[in-house]
């Protein structure tokens, strides 16, 4: 399958907007869920200003959250397929561009040390492309996911040593959680990256951040410890918004790598209750959307 | 727990009888003010030629058009989206707000620390909370982008809102030293020690 740069262009636009606009499935079962359970009448209040939200966002073809974030694209390239890499990098920069001067939307990017904003949410090595490698014949998919800074700002990496074990794991989780309060938009889903090196470890939180609810660790060990850490966030008392109940997340979500003997490293990644993202799938008839 | 209804500029005797978990609906202007907009004004010298006095600011910076100046747009900018972003970076601007400017309420999101909470108690202020991350609903509160100042900055200009109805806000920090988010952080500190010793951590 040879992939038509144009159309990824125009994709990684649409993705950008569609991402900002309409909430996956599984994020609004979770926002009615978290409502259903909670117990705590000013949480039960703002969990319901958020169901009315998203369906305001749907009704007016409004953005669901002023925040743009910055822009991630995750792409996967199956086997048998036929692109240029670095055209294709370049067409997704020109189509996040072109959503930003376009629909209009605010460029949430600056350069780190002047702070000056190009207003078209793009400046060195933004937006963030990851590109990856699947043995699935004939198709190539892009991810976008607009990474919203209330969350993001409270992001967290911990180099544990061995001999504090998984009770270092716990521990650090559950302060991060105390610590970023009400400051990250909850209820959240906390990412929770283990092992690898310092890198790869932050990179997996943000992987397990991103993730739909209702999938779960591949690894059966981190998939025990995810239930039990999504119990136990809950039972903190920290509430949506932070102003108080049940609902701190809808889940914590771990992603793991093989690490160093001598090392033990915790990353903790959060994404707000707004947790959007957006999927396009190229196949060989053509392109659907999707999350 | 009671509901009031103000229409900014306020007084003093209007914000000191409200109480943490009192909601309120503002009605008139509503000005949006943001890391940028704060940095640029209390760090650098800048003014803005606002008067802020008795007024409302919100933690925001918008997405918006740039039209034709217009009756429905007088600055030259139409509403997109209006949101509102996380308070907690901006705690050292609430005094210099409050003593240069006289502004009494701060709209936004996850709370504001000990020191905004000595101002509102000293010079009479009230942080109302908004729901972060429902900006589609925010944007139907608000009429029109009457004005803007420092728009150099832009989007973290100081923007000035003709808002309707907006709200209802949750009075989170009050003027009698009342704040939601001290109550919450006690509360989660103290049950801190049981969750770790239910997920089986060694103390």
């Amino acid at each position: 399958m040879r992939v038509d740069l144009k159309t990824v262009e125009e994709t990684a636009k649409e993705l950008y907007i569609r991402a900002l606009k309409v909430l996956p499935p599984d994020i609004k079962s979770g926002v009615a869920q978290l409502a259903a359970h909670e117990t705590v009448p000013t949480a039960r209040d703002v969990l319901a200003t958020m169901v009315t939200n998203i369906r305001v966002a749907e009704e007016t073809n409004n953005l669901l959250c002023q925040d743009t974030g910055v822009p991630i694209y995750n792409v996967v390239i199956g086997s048998g397929v036929e692109v240029d890499g670095h055209a294709l990098k370049q067409a997704i920069r020109t189509g996040c561009e072109r959503a930003t001067r376009e629909h209009p939307l605010r460029s949430s990017v600056v350069h780190p040390l002047t702070r000056k904003n190009d207003h078209t949410s793009c400046g060195i090595e933004v937006p963030v492309i990851h590109i990856d490698f699947t043995d699935r014949p004939d198709t190539l998919s892009i991810e976008m996911v607009p990474k919203g800074s209330g969350s993001e700002n409270n992001s967290f990496l911990k180099m544990a040593i061995p001999a504090e074990g998984i009770d270092a794991i716990k521990t650090f989780v559950i302060d991060c959680v105390l610590a970023a309060g009400g400051k990250t938009c909850p209820p959240t889903i906390v990412g929770v990256g283990l092992g690898g090196t310092s890198d790869l470890c932050v990179a997996l939180a943000k992987r397990a951040a991103t993730r739909a609810l209702g999938t779960r660790c591949s690894d059966p060990e981190g998939a025990k410890l995810e239930e039990q850490l999504s119990a136990a966030v809950n039972q903190l008392g920290i509430g949506p918004q932070g102003l108080g109940g049940d609902s701190t997340a809808f889940a914590v979500h771990i992603e793991l790598a093989a690490t160093h003997i001598t090392m033990n490293p915790i990353a903790v990644n959060m994404q707000c209750h707004s947790a959007r993202r957006a999927k396009a799938t190229f196949t060989p008839a053509g392109v659907s959307y999707g999350f | 727990m009671a509901h009031y209804e103000l229409t900014t500029p306020v007084s003093e005797a209007q914000i000191r009888q409200l109480r943490i978990n009192d909601t309120v609906t503002l009605q008139s202007a509503l000005f949006g003010i943001r890391d940028a907009t704060q940095i640029h004004m209390f760090d650098r010298g800048r003014r803005t030629r606002f008067d802020l006095s008795g007024h409302a600011v919100i933690h925001t910076a918008p997405n918006v058009r740039k039209v034709e100046k217009s009756a429905a747009h007088p600055a030259g900018y139409a509403p997109i989206c209006i949101g509102t972003t996380t308070s907690d970076r901006m705690e050292r601007f609430t005094r210099p707000l409050m003593t240069q400017y006289g502004v009494r309420i701060i709209i936004g999101k996850g709370g504001l620390r000990e020191d905004s909470l000595a101002a509102f108690e000293e010079l009479g202020g009230v942080y109302l909370a908004i729901v972060g991350g429902t900006a589609a609903l925010e944007t139907t509160w608000i009429e029109k982008i009457e004005d803007v100042d420092l728009d150099d900055l832009n989007p973290e200009s100081l923007w000035k809102f003709r808002i309707r109805n907006f709200g209802p806000l949750l009075v989170a920090m009050d003027s009698h030293g009342g704040s939601l988010y001290s109550s919450v952080k006690q509360d989660t500190q103290a049950r801190r020690s049981q969750v770790l010793a239910g997920l089986g951590v060694k103390a």
